[in-house]
């Protein structure tokens, strides 16, 4: 796998990648466990809350109430922040937040960044800008580390290394870390990242972070992490930049308690993660004296727009959607072209590209509702799936291209028939003429299809198709009106 | 410093954005009456009684692997004395404004006065008091207050011990975020167990930055 | 099912009239050309008593998007009437099960069978364990349970054709789970299940068939396989 970031712009569609990433027998393997184990994890801590419905109604309704009153909440989270020592800078578009970024770090002297494991970060590719500026950015959590130092991209967004077993990991660290007679353990393997990292959080003097929530009421943010690296890359820098998308903030300190009781439980199984900060602004003596904030828009605003899609921002990054989705679990997260994968990235990813990109990926679902059932904030994935498959459609059969869509066309024609009775019958006929040729009959006279062209090959690559009944249900009925019951 | 905020291109076409995508501009009044209205229908009062919040507490933190009595008000040296001697410690850091009556004798406390992470690093484990602890997690809160310390302090050394007191233990994250509010603007740290990962093949390992071992002291 | 519903007493119509609910555009993207069928439907049904549909996602199509759909036209009329027959509208064991109160329907079904839970009748109409239940009381049957019997077979309507790649990769899952119970049967409530399954079933020469749950319900003393 290259270490050329995942680009919507750039992935190949959705149908393809997984094509391919069916093929990584390894990484299949590695999903399905981890997946299983989360999974498993989450249905036990969750089954321990007799609230949990509850607490998830009042998820949904915190965060879309935060959507509906977000310029206010904005406002009152930079004056509060501001008053309390930070700097808060604005970014339309990713571009501009990586100006800014990078701008910051170098006003802070430091050539190296430690970093938080922020997808914020990675949605605007800026480790690949930093660099270009001279800037070296450490990843310091694991999952994190194990893909930077392996060239190579997340898979998932709580386990983003999950695609890796320990072999594969092992050779990375003993390569990189000059560490030939590495052991195999995963405890081996931690402790050689505590020690490789450690030297970095004593010694650079500029953090990098995104935030899980920014207060409103306090100014506050909050970050929510298990291994310890983000109270490192928190505390001992001089200078910390964090930048986080405008759908983070949250409106008051007791909010938090509702979504710090939904956020372990759904993303890891946990009852609490191992560790959470909460800082303002700048304390004397504890801390980086030296505090940014910076808001990025890049297209928020537009998913904020769209009525129905706007319950895409309720998201709080947990990944349960990713554990649950019966389609991520055959394809690994990098088959969906972009950091956000799984269900809510197919909904996320096209509207942050405003479809001008990533069209196949609302798609890629069989609309089972798995991901619905375990998001802890109600976003209805399904029902925005279907909201971007309509707008996908009508962006293709549009003008003049769309007059030569094929499956426009059988479209079209299909709703012509289901319109009529008489075109109904009609096509049962046809139906049952045109699959004449298809058909091979097996001993017990049953008539089989094993190959079907164009497009529905689709189905018969893997499958076969009984013909249609030589008396369908309406013959049957017809014919029992006439003689009687 | 502040970044100017009325002459901000960025911020006004943000804003600007936001007011059009949802259609008017919302203010304190019309904020706070919508945000009375979302419905909080989860548990917020307390259902155990304060014996079963404490066993509660304790069942959790030895979930994590952490030592774990009880004592009375006049015994916490005794306690830190034998929770060290256990784990091997010798030479702790300790926040300014510590209990003085929770050290004892025999092993060597130095009070941080903000030193280097390198010099904290030097240290074989922290000692400290806390806020409030949830026991339905298994979470010990700490904030920048005398007895507890800045941030770095809890972070760089190896071994935490922790001291709780019993009055500051509570049921669930609502009752904790409750006592917390009043000083929210603190930094705060939440702390479930020693740092852990299940990055490698979803196997949980402890201790991956972070002290590796949390033993906790619950006072009367 | 005509069948079934019959032995129990009942009265049955079919409206020749009826053509699709309209799911497959729907959900394709096709909004558009799925509309004109909410009136047909409503058309087509609205003096019945009770509406029995095989097939959880065709009910689960009604349920979550013709009020909305209706609304879209802000045809008042329409709305009303939709709101009006969706009460009458049930899924088949859902009918039994909650309309009917029965879980005995006096089936004999002599056969080893393994019950697949169809993503919209377990998620969206929440029918539960009701086709179970109405499983366990089948004289004769062997109900063994069929391990991730929750997850999704992979159908999906168009996602089939468009993503046949992953399509296959989860069937795959599905039928090695059929196989590993045993069964000479998997049944389910929703066709679209049915026929994917089958097909990977067929294609791999295993002997192992599906067969509709309104199939075994029906079966009796003389109608034996």
């Amino acid at each position: 796998m290259s270490g050329v970031a995942l680009d919507p712009k750039t992935s190949p569609t959705f149908p393809m990648a997984a094509k391919t990433a069916l093929g990584d027998t390894q990484m299949r393997k590695n999903v399905r466990h981890a997946t299983d184990v989360i999974q498993a994890k989450r249905a036990r801590v969750v089954a321990e809350m007799p609230d949990w419905q509850q607490l998830r109604e009042a998820g949904k309704q915190i965060r879309q109430h935060t959507m509906e009153h977000l310029d206010f909440y904005l406002e009152q989270f930079e004056e509060n922040c501001t008053r309390a020592g930070g700097v808060v800078h604005w970014a339309r578009d990713a571009q501009e937040a990586r100006r800014i970024v990078t701008g910051l770090v170098k006003a802070s002297g430091s050539e190296e960044v430690i970093k938080i494991k922020s997808m914020t970060t990675e949605e605007i590719h800026l480790n690949d800008v930093l660099e270009t500026a001279g800037i070296h950015a450490y990843e310091t959590d694991l999952a994190e580390l194990i893909i930077q130092l392996g060239e190579d991209q997340p898979s998932h967004i709580v386990v983003p290394a999950l695609h890796k077993n320990r072999q594969q990991i092992r050779e990375i660290f003993q390569r990189k870390m000059n560490l030939p007679g590495l052991g195999e353990t995963p405890q081996d393997l931690a402790d050689a990242a505590r020690v490789f990292l450690r030297e970095k959080f004593l010694r650079v003097k500029t953090g990098v972070s995104g935030a899980n929530f920014l207060i409103a009421e306090t100014g506050g943010v909050c970050i929510v992490e298990s291994e310890g690296n983000g109270r490192m890359c928190l505390t001992l820098p001089e200078t910390l930049i964090t930048i986080a998308g405008i759908d983070k903030v949250v409106p008051r300190f007791q909010d938090l308690e509702v979504l710090l009781q939904l956020l372990p439980r759904s993303a890891t199984g946990e009852r609490m993660n191992p560790y959470n900060s909460i800082w303002t602004g700048v304390k004397q003596g504890d801390g980086p004296q030296t505090f940014h904030v910076v808001l990025m828009d890049n297209a928020r605003t537009e998913i904020l727009a769209d009525k129905e899609g706007r319950q895409t921002l309720n998201c709080i990054r947990c990944g349960a959607c990713q554990n649950a989705c019966p389609v991520y679990r055959q394809t690994g997260g990098q088959a969906y072209g972009s950091v956000y994968a799984g269900p809510i990235g197919a909904i996320l990813t096209p509207q942050l590209q405003e479809l001008h990109h990533a069209q196949s990926l609302p798609f890629a679902s069989s609309l089972c509702g798995a991901c619905y059932e375990v998001c802890p904030v109600k976003i209805n994935i399904p029902e925005v799936l279907i909201h971007l498959r309509a707008k996908v459609v009508n962006q293709n059969t549009a003008g003049i291209a769309g007059l030569f869509d094929f499956e426009a066309a059988a479209m079209t024609a299909m709703a012509m028939i289901f319109k009529s009775e008489r075109r109904f019958r009609a096509a049962q006929r046809l139906g049952r003429m045109a699959e004449i040729p298809l058909v091979r009959k097996d001993r017990q006279g049953v008539g089989w299809i094993r190959w079907l062209p164009g497009m529905l090959g689709g189905w018969t690559q893997a499958r076969d198709l009984q013909e249609m009944p030589k008396e369908t249900f309406r013959d049957w009925w017809e014919k029992r009106g006439k003689n009687g019951n | 410093m502040t970044a100017a905020t009325s002459s901000n291109p960025a911020r006004a076409e943000i804003l600007r954005r936001i007011r059009l995508a949802k259609g008017g501009t919302s203010d304190t009044a019309v904020s706070e009456a919508a945000w009375n209205l979302v419905a909080r229908e989860y548990r917020r009062t307390a259902v155990l009684e304060p014996e079963a919040v404490l066993e509660l507490l304790e069942d959790r933190l030895r979930d994590y692997d952490a030592h774990v009595v009880r004592v009375g008000r006049g015994d916490v040296a005794d306690a830190v004395a034998r929770m060290l001697t256990a784990r091997g410690k010798h030479r702790i850091v300790v926040p300014t404004g510590i209990a003085s009556e929770w050290l004892p004798a025999g092993f060597e406390f130095v009070v941080d006065q903000g030193m280097a992470a390198a010099e904290l690093d030097k240290f074989d484990g922290v000692l400290t008091g806390s806020t409030v602890a949830i026991a339905e997690t298994g979470t010990v809160v700490l904030q920048n207050v005398p007895g507890q310390g800045r941030r770095a302090v809890t972070l760089v050394p190896d071994y935490h011990l922790c001291v709780v007191n019993m009055v500051n233990v509570v049921e669930t994250v609502s009752h904790a975020m409750d006592r917390l509010r009043g000083t929210a603007e603190l930094p705060t740290t939440f702390f479930s167990g020693p740092s852990a990962t299940a990055d490698i093949e979803m196997t949980r390992i402890k201790g991956v930055h972070g002290p590796r071992h949390l033993d906790v002291i619950l006072v009367l | 099912m005509v069948k079934l519903l019959e032995r129990l007493g009942h009265t049955v119509e079919f409206p020749a009239g009826q053509t699709c609910c309209g799911q497959m555009h729907y959900n394709t993207g096709y909004q558009l050309e799925a509309m004109p069928l909410v009136q047909r439907f409503v058309d087509q049904f609205r003096e019945a008593e009770a509406v029995v549909v095989p097939s959880s996602s065709c009910v689960a199509m009604m349920k979550d998007h013709y009020p909305k759909m209706a609304a879209s036209f802000k045809d008042e009329k329409l709305m009303a009437e939709v709101d009006a027959l969706l009460p009458r509208v049930f899924e088949f064991s859902e009918f039994l099960t909650r309309r009917l109160g029965l879980e005995d329907v006096g089936a004999y079904y002599p056969h080893r069978v393994t019950y697949h839970a169809s993503c919209h009748g377990l998620r969206n109409l929440e029918l539960g364990d009701g086709p179970l239940r109405l499983l366990k009381a089948v004289r004769g049957i062997d109900l063994v349970p069929l391990e991730g019997l929750e997850q999704c077979c992979g159908f999906g309507g168009t996602f089939a054709i468009k993503n046949a790649e992953v399509s296959s990769a989860m069937l795959s899952e599905k039928t090695t789970a059929v196989l590993n119970t045993g069964a000479e049967a998997c049944t389910a409530c929703d066709n679209s299940c049915l026929m994917h399954i089958q097909g990977a079933l067929h294609r791999q020469r295993t002997g192992v068939k599906t067969v509709h749950l309104a199939e075994i319900l029906a079966g009796d003393e003389g109608a034996q396989r």
